[in-house]
């Protein structure tokens, strides 16, 4: 008996009335675990009934203590007729399994109800007692971690990353039931939502049974998804990336673990060596048989960076052989894993070396032919098979390791399309091996990697290149060779050097398909779906030119499935980075020369064009510095420094013309004007406005360039159906009002959040579906943050303040702490220089040159293993004192439910996560038959969605955290049949709770007493004690 | 294309303070949406009027769904579903319960219930205030009334508490419901003259010394709703200072000596004095009925302010009058009731001060 569960029922309050003559209810509670239930006492006549339950105890196996949710059902007593349901509330017990999240879950959860929605609240305490159980065999994995963000937590370090962890479940979907024809609405929302639950714990537990396997302890980037198949089953499918985490503490902060460099190698993530590889339990030989016969695959890779890979070009540079070293050493260590796969989007310091491109797969399948819908091997399969596909274009990319990765389906009757994408990349070899052999190697290498281009260098052979790209000396070091563009699925690396700031793209299309049956139908998707990905692709290079950017950060291709179209809604935020060379603008050329007014016509688009170009450098302050043709391809280090410094203090009118001049003379990218519908996409090109001023989006972490942000941050999810008219639906205006639909939904955004401005919009994820015929739902997820507009201004000076300040904020983070600093010092190099070069700014040097001098002092002073000097430092930071300032104001204590803030973001600005709680994964559904008196779809769904984001902060609440972050809206199902007054929806959120601490509180506990207000185990505290 | 579904739903509500108000004045979406537009808010952001007309109607549905809790304060601060910055709730609650001093006028006194509120659209027509406007108003007095019609203690600090009002609003409502209990008339055409203002002004004396709750020993009825029993009975002893007519003579002799070349009005004010003098202690005498209580408003205006206005006695000698006059009282030794003529006078001068004006 591994595990004692506890759970004591203390009170309700706001109950519905559920007797009309009394206008009061007599409650009592059914707490339910597996197959046991217990009872409390019947509370009459009260809206608020006080239980005081004594302590109800389940004796279980952590087997199943990590499937079953605690259900608890509160229902009114009567004596003549059957006890009416209330509603319930499932707890998942999932966080008390591990020793450093939440010791209890305490609070008041909303009662939820799926045909009512909350009906009051109920006050419970769960606790959990596991006896240590050493079975070599079981089949239990309590104490795995897990984490839906997309990075090493905060607050702990990563030993080893291990590599990719995948698990799906199968099981037929209860709304498909024989028994759905007679049970109520009621009960068969309450069947689904419980089997997920289960399916979801019990994933949950096979995948850190893997996990176990792979001697890890944890998993990161955990992503879960569901698919309703409909007839043909309810999928539960999961990836994510297992890793071994150690928690920093303050006591480890403080010894001197790095003092030997021996010892800082074993700080670093390691990809573990491959002896215990990631092997998927299913991993029965592919269905080639009856129903799957139709397997209407194909993929798209899209590469868009060339590489020069080693023994080319580059063998005469001293980073070559080790390069080739280093490379042999990462090929044998990932191939021998069946998918070098990781779901993380950010690394720490010097993981990632080389990012080759996109890498992409798509695969038709047909759910009413699966030969066993009941069991997993099916889709198991098809998973593998484009895995597979993944893996093989990461390799013509000359990479052996997928980032970034994600997997995702698109279901309409019975076609399924099945999605994955990453970017294939070159992991650094010394975390492949262990470090005391390999120490001078590293050194060297260190020495060779200029900062912040690394990861731009093509991972690829220059004379055997995959496709066709324009490659050129690297802008930063000079060495090493570089494509035009670069396109990515992972957020911009931290070292990464930009210049201006970032900004949303986006890519929309829709194709419409003639209706269609089974194998004709998945044939039609199939032949529509490689030009889709063209024009996606092409309208997405298209708009990064007119930004007058050169690569894309987190990109995201959704192909949605409807009856009788497909969409494609591709987003990423666009940046200009220094290594790469300024893109060429856009020029239009026309098929038929002869005619005068049409050649006026296009002259007129193309003046047009390179307003909006010159425009948009404008506004995100894209000004590169000039550099004369002759110096490309000698190595000179200079004026990289120089124009880190100019780009921010000189934003003169006349350099931003010069530079546009120079499209000219680059290589233009042509479009070519052949008929009616290439003009219709030039304008519709042009056709996207920018944000208001004020304003920045992008989907992203953060936005590149901006990082004074301040403690404001406003979480929202925004829904639109839209239903299409329709007479003569063409293509074109398809298109048109696809495009109209997000773009108006972009300006209701801008418009509502116009109070929090000089603001932007964080991790702005789009998601498309078509629940209907003419119908069209697109969902928008992000977080507004307030920045500060007037240290925006000096870019220069707030990078090395937020270094000073980051490098303070991590300074128990022995793992990122002394790379980091190295960057950053380099990075500061420019002020030194810049007090030689240019006298204008020497008081603004001096300035910083003090700050270098700390930042130098700190990094010895780390490097010899004490921390010392980091708080002062921080104190000093004038930025610092603003978010005092700033946040003395609003004094929230006096309210009486605590607040929770939710972000989709991994961090919390001006915050630190002193604890991970736990992950969160709810799914519910909500029905009405009512849908008129709820105030139509409109008012039904709003008050879902608010129910929702009630219930995750009361589970986080419960669990003592005060924030979700990783917050993501996975799915988000809306039907309604309005002639029948009915509507129903399922939504599945997932994300992190933790508990986090305002840094100027976080001076104040640790200057007055080391542990306040945080948890014991939190090591914020201590710091500077 | 048509939105058939549009939301926004923020972690934190949000909440325009502007569409607020215009959802509490009782404006449709579309004549919020035109309004607006012509404050020129298009103008400053580079909005669409469909921006507008979705963001207006979110907002809307917001305040829908808030209204309900907003009826009992306190599970605004409670809930779970809306998680709104505590500034911002108060403002909610405070703006909620807010009134329009024309409304208010016309209901004040009146009962409040399904009769009056059948009249609301016809005085949504006299005061230019919207339909829905004056039935949120309407509800909202009645909701209050009833949650402390009963109960014990302070009036002000028991809707503060139910309700979570400011100190200033709560006040308001505490004349609200006292007016609504004891039915005073204000609503006839020589009172209009009379703000809420100095209406409330009257109510907050009455209810400091008129009420069961003003005696200090009447601990088991502790009630600010009604007026006391017992002092409305006793202050008929008050009628043997007209009608005594020595004590008249006196009390008369009393106040004109020591009022001699102090008031602008003296000669009127002699000629008056026993005609003043019986309308305010004739007042009193007569509380004991209901329907005179009813009509004491009416009755001050006509037995004393309406005599002294029509003489253009000046404020000022209105008061040197009045404080005499009670004082005066103390120097007649035939008479015993000093206490009962104190509580009576001390707040019938305040009131008629405040009320005497045009």
């Amino acid at each position: 008996m591994p595990g004692k569960l506890k759970v004591k029922i203390v009170a309700g309050r706001h109950l519905p009335v559920m007797d009309r003559a009394s206008d009061l209810t007599d409650a009592f509670v059914e707490v339910k675990f597996g197959n046991t239930t217990f009872k409390t006492d019947v509370y009459h006549k009260s809206l608020n009934p006080q239980w005081n339950s004594e302590w109800f105890k389940f004796e279980v196996d952590d087997e199943d203590l990590q499937d079953e949710p605690l259900q608890i059902t509160v229902l009114d007593h009567d004596t003549y007729s059957a006890n009416d349901a209330i509603g319930k509330v499932y707890i998942d017990i999932d966080p008390l399994l591990y020793s450093e999240a939440a010791t209890v879950i305490s609070g008041w959860f909303p009662i939820y109800d799926t045909i009512h929605g909350i009906r009051g609240e109920i006050n419970v305490v769960v606790k959990v007692d596991l006896f240590n159980d050493l079975n070599r065999f079981r089949q239990s994995s309590c104490g795995v971690k897990f984490f839906c963000t997309t990075s090493i937590p905060k607050c702990y370090r990563a030993v080893i990353i291990h590599g990719f962890v995948e698990e799906l479940v199968v099981n037929e979907d209860p709304e498909y039931q024989w028994i759905d024809r007679i049970r109520t609405p009621r009960a068969s929302n309450e069947a689904r939502q419980r089997l997920i639950s289960l399916m979801s714990g019990e994933l949950q537990r096979k995948i850190g049974l893997k996990v176990l396997e792979m001697r890890g302890n944890a998993v990161v980037g955990y992503l879960q998804c569901f698919d309703l198949e409909g007839e043909s089953g309810l999928v539960v499918r999961a990836i994510g990336t297992a890793c071994t985490l150690d928690k920093l503490s303050s006591t480890a902060a403080f010894l001197p673990a790095c003092n030997s460099p021996s010892k800082e190698m074993k700080e670093s993530p390691l990809v573990h060596p491959p002896s215990h590889g990631c092997r998927s339990t299913h991993n029965s030989p592919i269905h080639t048989a009856t129903g799957s016969r139709l397997t209407q695959n194909f993929s798209v890779s899209v590469p868009t960076l060339i590489y020069t890979g080693m023994g080319s070009g580059s063998a005469g540079k001293e980073g070559g052989p080790f390069k080739a070293l280093l490379r042999q050493q990462t090929q044998s260590a990932l191939e021998q894993r069946e998918f070098p796969f990781f779901t993380l989007t950010a690394f720490p310091p010097g993981f990632l070396v080389h990012v080759g491109g996109v890498v992409s797969a798509r695969s038709v399948k047909l759910l009413d032919r699966i030969h066993n819908p009941d069991e997993p091997e099916t889709r198991d399969a098809w998973w593998a098979e484009i895995r597979q596909e993944i893996k093989s274009h990461a390799k013509a990319l000359g990479c052996h390791a997928v980032v970034g990765y994600s997997e995702s389906t698109s279901i309409c009757e019975e076609v399924c399309i099945l999605s994955a994408s990453g970017t294939a990349a070159v992991l650094n070899p010394r975390f492949l091996q262990d470090g005391t052999v390999e120490g001078c190697l590293e050194q060297r290498l260190e020495e060779n990697l200029p900062a912040g281009c690394g990861f731009c260098h093509i991972p690829y052979d220059e004379l055997n290149m995959p496709f066709p790209a324009h490659l050129t000396y690297c802008y930063s070091c000079r060495k090493q060779k570089v494509p035009d563009v670069l396109f990515t699925t992972i957020d911009l690396p931290a070292d990464a050097t930009v210049i201006g700031k970032g900004c949303l793209i986006q890519a929309r299309l829709c194709r419409l398909k003639k209706k269609a049956q089974a194998e004709a139908n998945a044939t039609a998707i199939s032949n529509l779906l490689p030009f889709m990905e063209y024009e996606v692709h092409t309208q997405l290079m298209n708009k990064l030119k007119l930004k007058g950017m050169n690569a894309l950060f987190g990109l995201r291709i959704q192909i949605t499935v409807g009856e009788n179209m497909l969409m494609g809604l591709a987003s990423a935020t666009g940046v200009y980075l220094t290594a790469l060379p300024t893109p060429g603008g856009i020029q239009i050329a026309g098929k038929t020369p002869n005619d005068g007014s049409y050649e006026q016509h296009i002259s007129h688009m193309q003046k047009k064009i390179n307003d909006t170009i010159a425009k948009n450098k404008e506004l995100y302050e894209i000004n590169p510095p000039e550099i004369p043709e002759e110096i490309i391809g000698s190595p000179i280090p200079e004026p990289r420094q120089r124009s880190r410094l100019l780009r921010s203090q000189s934003e003169s009118s006349d350099e931003v013309i010069e530079l546009d001049l120079s499209h000219g003379k680059k290589d233009a990218f042509v479009l070519e004007i052949d008929d009616t519908d290439a003009m219709e996409d030039v304008h519709s090109l042009l056709t996207d406005v920018p944000p208001p001023s004020g304003f920045y989006s992008c989907n992203t972490e953060i936005m590149p360039g901006i990082n004074n942000w301040t403690s404001e941050i406003q979480m929202f999810t925004s829904v639109r159906v839209s239903r299409l008219s329709n007479i003569n639906l063409t293509n074109q205006t398809l298109n048109k009002n696809f495009n109209d639909l997000c773009e108006n939904l972009l300006k209701s955004l801008y418009f509502k959040l116009r109070s929090m401005i000089p603001c932007c919009l964080c991790h702005v994820n789009f998601t498309v579906s078509l629940p209907e015929d003419e119908l069209i739902q697109v969902t928008v997820t992000a977080v507004a943050i307030t920045f500060d507009k007037h240290q925006a201004v000096q870019t220069t000076k707030t990078q090395v303040e937020k270094s000073s300040q980051r490098a303070s904020i991590d300074n128990e983070e022995l793992l990122q702490f002394p790379l980091e600093l190295c960057t950053d010092t380099l990075a500061s190099h420019p002020f030194s220089s810049a007090k030689a070069t240019s006298i204008d700014y020497s008081s603004f040097a001096d300035r910083c040159n003090s700050w270098i001098e700390l930042i130098k002092l700190k990094a010895q002073t780390i490097r010899r293993g004490s921390i010392k000097t980091t708080m002062p430092v921080e104190k000093a930071s004038p930025l610092t004192e603003g978010h005092f300032r700033q946040r003395s104001a609003p004094a929230c204590a006096n309210s009486t439910v605590g607040v929770v803030k939710m972000t989709p973001l991994s961090f919390i600005p001006g915050a630190k996560i002193t604890k991970y709680l736990g992950i969160i994964n709810m799914f519910f559904i909500r029905e009405t038959t009512s849908l008129r008196e709820e105030g139509g779809v409109s008012g039904f769904l709003h008050a879902f969605i608010a129910e929702v984001f009630a219930m995750v902060r009361a589970h986080v609440a419960a669990l003592g955290g005060n924030a979700v972050v990783s917050y993501i809206m996975k799915q988000c199902v809306f039907m309604e049949n309005p002639n029948k007054n009915q509507a129903q929806c399922l939504i599945n959120v997932s994300g992190d709770a933790v508990i986090f601490v305002r840094e100027s509180e976080l001076e104040i506990i640790s200057t007055q007493q080391p542990i306040a207000s945080c948890q014991p185990a939190c090591s914020g505290g201590e710091i500077a004690t | 294309m048509t939105n058939e579904l549009d939301i926004f739903v923020g972690n934190t509500t949000l909440i325009d303070e502007d569409v607020y108000r215009l959802w509490l004045d009782g404006y449709s979406v579309s004549d919020a949406v035109g309004l607006r537009v012509r404050s020129g808010i298009l103008e400053q952001t580079g909005a669409t009027a469909g921006v507008l007309q979705s963001d207006t109607m979110d907002h809307y549905r917001t305040f829908h769904m808030l209204e309900r809790l907003l009826h009992t304060p306190p599970k605004l601060l409670h809930q779970l579903v809306f998680q709104i910055p505590p500034s911002r709730q108060a403002l909610l609650i405070e703006r909620y319960y807010a009134f329009d001093e024309a409304f208010v006028r016309e209901v004040l006194g009146k009962k409040l219930s399904k009769g009056t509120k059948k009249d609301l659209d016809n005085i949504s027509a006299k005061t230019g205030v919207t339909l829905k406007s004056c039935r949120r108003q309407f509800d909202n007095f009645k909701r209050v009334f009833k949650v402390v019609e009963e109960m014990r203690g302070s009036l002000a600090g028991n809707i503060q508490q139910h309700f979570l009002l400011s100190d200033r609003l709560a006040r308001d409502y505490a004349a609200v419901v006292f007016f609504a209990n004891n039915r005073f008339e204000t609503g006839k055409k020589k009172l209009q003259y009379l703000t809420f203002g100095d209406l409330a002004f009257c109510a907050e004396l009455m209810i400091q010394n008129w009420t069961p709750g003003a005696v200090a020993d009447s601990q088991l009825d502790d009630m600010d709703v009604d007026l006391d029993k017992e002092f409305l009975q006793d202050l008929k002893e008050l009628k043997v200072l007209v009608a005594d007519k020595d004590l008249l003579d006196l009390h008369k002799s009393l106040v004109c000596t020591a009022l001699r070349g102090k008031l602008s009005v003296f000669a009127e004010m002699e000629a008056n004095f026993k005609n003043l003098s019986r309308g305010l202690v004739n007042i009193a005498s007569k509380l004991t009925h209901t329907k005179d209580v009813r009509d004491l408003f009416v009755d001050l205006v006509e037995k004393f302010i309406e005599p002294c206005r029509s003489d253009r006695w000046p404020l000022n000698d209105v008061r040197l009058f009045l404080n005499q006059y009670s004082a005066s009282v103390h120097s007649l030794d035939g008479f015993r009731h000093q206490t009962l003529w104190d509580r009576y006078m001390v707040t019938l001068r305040s009131c008629l001060l405040r009320m005497y004006h045009d």
